[in-house]
């Protein structure tokens, strides 16, 4: 290996070997997709938005997406919310008010068991 | 390649792999092997996690799922439940005080929340091996701001800010030990890491060097820098065999990678670093024992002054840190001085790595904030003593400290609070008494230890001490006098006096302070011929109740020296000539009858 001279040199080194430690660290790699349509906002989707922000933050999660799409066409169950972690079939959750935020969070991404009872849809859209 | 689905920690402690830790990686890796997941699953072998009393221990990431007490057949089993079909195998799993499972104790117990890792910090969480997995956790990032953003002014002025004071046992503070080997002009200088860790009980030395050594490379070099020295030695003893071939290993990985050697990160900086491995004698943890030992000749220790930081290594002005101190010098450089005296309180600042040994349900190692009391380090994150009994004293600093009985133990660890008390922090280890520890065998066991130590070259140390532990046998086998704790009284403060070394100079410690706090349980000894907590054993004997016994003839089995006679269902007894007071019959009765009795 050639030899370390500059802080770039250290930085591309420590974030190859970054990817490696994050997997282990803090669960599994992927991101929740917030359905952020009309219907979603206006059934309180900026909420749960901005609830699995701070609960991801307050947890030290840092390897999960968050990221807003348009409406997922389950307008009747807003706000829905889809967790996509790697290797798993993506599960979409629906009315998630900030305090399924926590539940989802805990179970589903920290403790690798989804949660059926909001779980309104299993698998790809 | 596939993508690794999850991580096997797996903890290659000293004492994990005394516990087996070896046929359990070899076990899980077979059957990985097995069921073809090895390219999916990766097992990283890595430091110390503290919690030596749970071993052998696993965490399996991402789940973070912690396995404990492992052995082969637990580790197929893991791999086949846990890694094929994702269920926990609950069995392994930690179990709280009232039998609950917990999956993941190091986030609820506070044996691991209530801990601030700084020295620690790598510990657990990389592989001791990668110089990638060091650098991933921010690691030569300290060495590159030190080299090019700081001058050796810098450096030891954040030093001073934080207050930081040495972990091996005199806490001198370091940021002024490195400005005075700066300030001397005299060149060469060298760099020194005390690895002589000699305390019985105490090993986060070891802990660190086996699972973070790249971190003592980096923070070596830093010194290096500072006070303007080329070369390091780090002086290992060889009773820490993989200590040395981890650290050989990070020598190697940072030459490679430029971290030593010349032009270091390209900034015209040469350091180089060699491994000198001690033969195990206490005093050469004694600094200019150490240096004579690494200079090659007898580790006996000199007069000082001059200091190492004046005369030391082959003369030449020469810094000298502990290991712990070193750990904690690259999180100093990286968050700033003040960023460190934030933890702790004044005259005692940053944490501490503590070795829980003794009558403590949670062994191990912990680092915490200076200034806790002694009561929450051994109750809450220590979990108290196990079977309900009561805790009579805690030694601290080993043969060079003292005790602290359990009235006192809401005193907050600190540098002065611990020389109040008559003990040193020393270099962190905790040893718990309970009322089954006789505290004149405490005395007797230390000083048993440091007379064999003394290197001889003093007549204080070299007589003095062999004639202290002569008077305390005396006193332990019934034979002592009053007079005799007078004499040792004076002799202990001559020796504290007149020694040349601080091996001599604290040697008497561990009498001095039980004589403070337990006076009466001297008195037992010398007055009554009684021993309290019944532990020596030329001052009790043991009994049999005949009303209890329903001759089992259990006892008569175990007894070593057929001591016990009887016939089958009826009362049995023991003859105090053969009896060598071993307690294995008090062990076996299922009816209580047998006991310790004073004469």
């Amino acid at each position: 290996m050639a030899k370390i001279k500059s802080l770039d040199d250290l930085m591309k080194i420590k974030e190859k070997a970054l990817k490696g430690l994050k997997m282990r660290d803090s669960g599994k790699k992927g991101k929740i997709i917030v359905a952020m349509g009309t219907c979603g906002i206006a059934a309180g989707a900026k909420d749960t938005l901005s609830a699995i922000v701070n609960y991801l933050d307050e947890k030290n999660i840092e390897d999960i997406s968050v990221v807003q799409s348009g409406c997922f066409g389950l307008c009747d169950v807003e706000p829905t919310i889809e967790v996509n972690l790697e290797g798993e079939e993506p599960i979409i959750y629906g009315h998630v008010t900030p305090s399924q935020v926590k539940r989802i969070i805990d179970k589903h991404i920290i403790g690798g068991n989804v949660v059926s009872d909001l779980v309104v849809k299993r698998g790809e859209l | 390649m596939p993508t690794v689905e999850n991580t096997i920690l797996i903890c290659a402690g000293g004492a994990c792999i005394s516990a087996g830790e070896k046929s359990v990686k070899n076990e899980l890796e077979d059957a990985l092997k097995e069921y073809a997941l090895n390219e999916v699953v990766q097992v990283v072998e890595t430091g110390c996690m503290g919690s030596c009393d749970l071993g052998p221990i696993a965490v399996i990431y991402p789940e973070g799922v912690f396995y404990q007490k492992l052995n082969a057949k637990a580790a197929r089993k893991i791999v086949e439940e846990h890694l094929l079909k994702g269920r926990v195998v609950k069995e392994y799993l930690f179990k709280g005080d009232t039998g609950e499972i917990k999956e993941k104790p190091q986030e609820e117990m506070p044996f691991f929340t209530e801990q601030v890792k700084i020295a620690t910090r790598n510990l657990g969480v990389v592989d001791p091996l990668s110089v990638e997995e060091f650098i991933a956790q921010d690691g030569f990032f300290s060495l590159h701001k030190a080299l090019k953003e700081m001058s050796p002014e810098d450096i030891i002025d954040e030093l001073k800010k934080s207050e930081i004071r040495g972990r091996g046992g005199a806490g001198f503070p370091t940021g002024l030990k490195w400005e005075l080997t700066r300030m001397n002009k005299d060149n060469p200088k060298y760099v020194i890491c005390n690895a002589d860790e000699g305390d019985p009980g105490a090993f986060m030395d070891r802990a660190i060097l086996e699972g973070d050594p790249f971190n003592i490379v980096e923070a070596m070099t830093i010194a290096g820098y500072t006070i303007g020295a080329k070369k390091g030695f780090i002086y290992i003893r060889a009773e820490y065999p993989l200590a040395i071939e981890r650290f050989s290993n990070a020598l190697e990985e940072s030459r490679k990678m430029g971290f030593l050697g010349d032009n270091i990160l390209n900034t015209g900086f040469n350091f180089d670093i060699e491994i000198r491995i001690g033969a195990g004698a206490f005093v050469c943890g004694e600094e200019t024992a150490l240096i004579n030992s690494v200079e090659g000749k007898r580790g006996i220790p000199e007069v000082k002054p001059p200091f190492p930081a004046e005369k030391g290594l082959w003369d030449k002005p020469t810094l000298n840190n502990n290991v712990e101190t070193y750990a904690n010098i690259p999180m100093i450089i990286r968050n700033g001085g003040e960023w460190f005296a934030q933890y702790g309180v004044e005259g005692s600042r940053g944490t501490k790595v503590f070795a829980l040994a003794g009558k403590i349900k949670n062994t191990g190692l912990v680092e915490v904030p200076m200034g806790i009391t002694l009561k929450k380090l051994i109750y809450e994150i220590g979990g108290g003593v196990p079977n309900g009994k009561k805790i009579k004293a805690v030694q601290t600093g080993g043969p060079s400290g003292g005790c602290v009985p359990e009235h006192l133990l809401d005193t907050p660890i600190t540098y002065d609070n611990m020389k109040e008390l008559g003990t040193i922090i020393g270099s962190g280890g905790i040893i718990v008494m309970d009322e089954d520890d006789c505290m004149v065998d405490v005395a007797k066991f230390f000083l048993d230890f440091t007379v064999e130590e003394s290197c001889g070259k003093c007549t204080p140390c070299r007589e003095g001490t062999p004639k202290m532990l002569e008077i305390l046998e005396q006193i332990t086998s019934g034979e002592g006098t009053e007079e005799d704790l007078e004499i040792l009284k004076v002799l202990g403060q001559h020796i504290m006096e007149n020694s040349l070394c601080g091996l001599g100079q604290t040697a008497p410690q561990p009498v001095v302070s039980t004589m403070r706090y337990f006076w009466d349980e001297y008195l037992a000894h010398v007055s009554e011929k009684r021993c309290p907590a019944k532990r020596c054993k030329s001052l009790f004997r043991v009994v049999i109740d005949e009303n209890k016994c329903v001759g089992c003839t259990a006892c008569a089995r175990v007894c070593p020296v057929d001591a016990i006679t009887g016939n089958p269902r009826e009362v049995h007894e023991i003859d105090p000539e053969l009896c060598t007071r071993c307690g294995s019959c008090l062990e076996v009765c299922r009816f209580d009858a047998i006991s310790k009795v004073s004469p």
